[in-house]
């Protein structure tokens, strides 16, 4: 189970960012407002990288599936390309990209060192300005491929939004697979755009809720595998795995603070209600946060690590509270109709996104800290259980429909108007994304 | 922090997810006889009598299973004549240790559901040991949403996904 970006990330190091001879000083020509309502997708012209097999158009392929997913951006059909560009390192002719509309170009160029690695460069075009906006080059072994379109993606949107990206990262879920009453529930992995997915448990036990650590290649999660369910800790890349903590009960809804050093997670009491507890890693020492005679569970910390939110039922029906990260100030957030469950914060730190039920649907929202300015993103017969990219832009969730069908991964921006089917080998739920690789 | 190597396999615990595997019924009939439980192969079936003092016994003439209302861990009137007869029935067999299994419907977040099945395990738990069943006997497990065992989309589904499962652990463990 060993991953093989490690030998990847040696390489990327020796990359270098270059800037073709015809670079202009930047000026901030051509950029999308990300904070506007409502944004036109921009139109972008993607050529085929240069190559000598098939590597470079599959390179395109997948950069132009990923800005696409984005909502951002709106690639145009090759059909309607006039030049064929032949010399990626020479300025294209602008005039023949500006007739299609295109506002930005993207060439590129795939050749093989004599050891073997792949070396992918890419020049992105403002048309109208007729200036270069970037140009890099990367080297990867063969099976890094996908990552370096990904790393590709991750740099034209940078520079045409003002944001961080979120291509180059990897989803952990449970994948679902046998008719709904004895369902098989396997963690596993795959890329953010559904490539290259893997089991990380064989499925005898019943695995939930993985989330990944905001700084190590590791992941928590919650297994039946001990016979009680209880939450476990997985390192990736070398397939340990170990229990959290020693309690007595079943311990659910794990989640790590943010720099990694913690997990925050329900314990069920003898009574049947659930408190939260926060385990410190490396001294092993525990802390109890909430005590109420109430269901207390879904803590999230804010990226500052200074506040969780979580829910109780505390007050009848389930509702978000927030308190300090020591247990203090413990206060209702949510007020609307209906119950809110699987709170999660931004990375952003600026929004809180949730489940809500309401009208016999279940639908994906998001709130400010303070629990106002409430927008609802998405509504259906079953769908819960958000998570953020990590530049706080899009959510991913999992929908259900009615019956003996098994749910499967959707993406929502913040506006609420792009939402895409993630592709899964099986069934899919409970997402979440990992950070930035680097 | 323990190794999940270490960990000891509870053989009862793998027959219980066993016999939940085999609950396979999808039709909106309770599945609360031993037929239905996949425990009448060469015993007694629905039809059969029932050896007194044997799961079957316990399953087909007492009642393994209670039901909750949405959102609820109230012990109903129903559920509690049932719980009454379970601790009756236990309290004449000692020699049984006890699993109550909590579920929940699918109308609940993952999370939240397996808190509620492990509260509706609770009040069933601590109702047979109000009616005398040792609490030494008992243990309780969550299932949340995870094991339906009606599969469709409507209120009769949900009505007997939402149930705590009383399991006998085995003679004398």
């Amino acid at each position: 189970m060993k991953f093989t970006f490690k030998a990847f990330l040696i390489a990327a190091a020796v990359a270098a960012s270059f800037s073709a001879a015809v670079t202009v000083p930047a000026r901030a020509v051509l950029e999308i407002d990300v904070n506007k309502g409502v944004v036109e997708p921009l139109p972008i012209a993607l050529t085929d990288f240069l190559s000598s097999d098939g590597l470079g158009a599959e390179i395109t392929g997948i950069v132009s599936a990923n800005l696409r997913r984005s909502g951002l951006f709106a690639p145009i059909d090759k059909a309607a390309f006039i030049e064929k560009i032949s010399n990626p390192d020479a300025a294209p002719r602008f005039e023949d990209w500006k007739v299609i509309n295109a506002q930005a170009l993207v060439t590129g160029r795939v050749t093989r060192e004599a050891d073997g690695r792949v070396r992918a460069e890419y020049r992105l075009w403002d048309t109208f300005a007729g200036q270069q906006l970037s140009g890099e080059q990367f080297f990867a072994s063969q099976s890094n491929v996908r990552r370096v379109a990904h790393i590709i993606s991750d740099a034209i949107y940078e520079r045409l939004t003002g944001e961080r990206g979120y291509f180059d990262t990897r989803i952990v879920f449970i994948d679902e697979s046998g008719p709904k009453n004895q369902r098989v529930k396997r963690l596993a992995i795959m890329d953010q755009d559904g490539a290259n997915a893997r089991f990380l448990s064989d499925g005898r036990a019943i695995a939930l809720t993985p989330r990944f650590s905001p700084s190590r290649q590791e992941i928590t999660y919650m297994s039946y595998e001990g016979g009680q369910p209880q939450v476990y800790l997985l390192q990736l890349e070398t397939g340990q795995r170990e229990l959290v903590g020693n309690f007595p009960g079943m311990t659910f809804a794990p989640r790590f603070s943010p720099d990694g050093q913690k997990v925050i997670m329900s314990l069920l009491r003898d009574d049947g209600n659930s408190n939260i507890y926060v385990l410190d890693l490396r001294s092993r020492s525990t802390t109890r946060l909430t005590s109420s005679n109430a269901i207390d569970t879904s803590p999230s910390y804010s990226p500052d690590g200074s506040q969780v939110v979580f829910t109780s039922d505390r007050g009848g029906r389930t509702q978000i509270y927030v308190m300090n990260a020591d247990g203090s100030n413990q206060r209702r957030i949510s007020f609307g109709d209906g119950t809110y469950s699987t709170p999660v914060w931004s990375p952003r730190g600026d929004l809180i996104a949730f489940t809500k039920q309401a009208g016999g649907e279940f639908q994906i929202g998001v709130m400010r800290t303070d629990g106002s300015g409430e927008r609802i993103l998405s509504s259906g017969f079953s769908q819960e259980g958000p998570t953020w990219a990590p530049n706080g832009r899009v959510l991913m969730f999992f929908r259900q429909a009615a019956g003996a069908e098994g749910p499967r991964l959707h993406s929502v921006d913040l506006t609420g108007r792009n939402e895409q089917a993630i592709v899964s080998p099986n069934f899919a739920s409970d997402p979440a994304w990992s950070p930035l690789l680097d | 922090m323990r190794r999940i190597a270490a960990l000891t396999r509870n053989p009862a615990v793998l027959a219980l997810v066993m016999a939940l595997a085999v609950t396979g019924c999808a039709s909106k009939k309770i599945p609360n006889s031993a037929a239905d439980l996949g425990l009448g192969a060469g015993g007694a079936g629905a039809g059969g009598v029932a050896r007194p003092g044997t799961q079957q016994d316990f399953t087909v003439n007492v009642g393994d299973r209670i039901f909750f209302d949405t959102d609820s861990s109230v012990v109903r009137a129903d559920a509690q004549q049932i719980l009454a007869r379970q601790a009756q029935w236990l309290n004449q067999y000692p020699s049984y240790t006890i699993t109550v299994e909590g579920h929940a419907d699918e109308r609940g977040t993952r999370e939240y559901n397996l808190a509620l099945g492990a509260r509706r395990a609770a009040a069933a738990r601590d109702f047979l040991v109000s009616r005398g069943v040792a609490g030494n006997r008992l243990r309780t497990i969550s299932y949340g949403k995870e094991r339906p065992v009606a599969v469709c989309d409507d209120i009769s589904c949900w009505s007997q996904n939402r149930r705590a499962v009383t399991l006998l652990g085995g003679a004398g463990s």
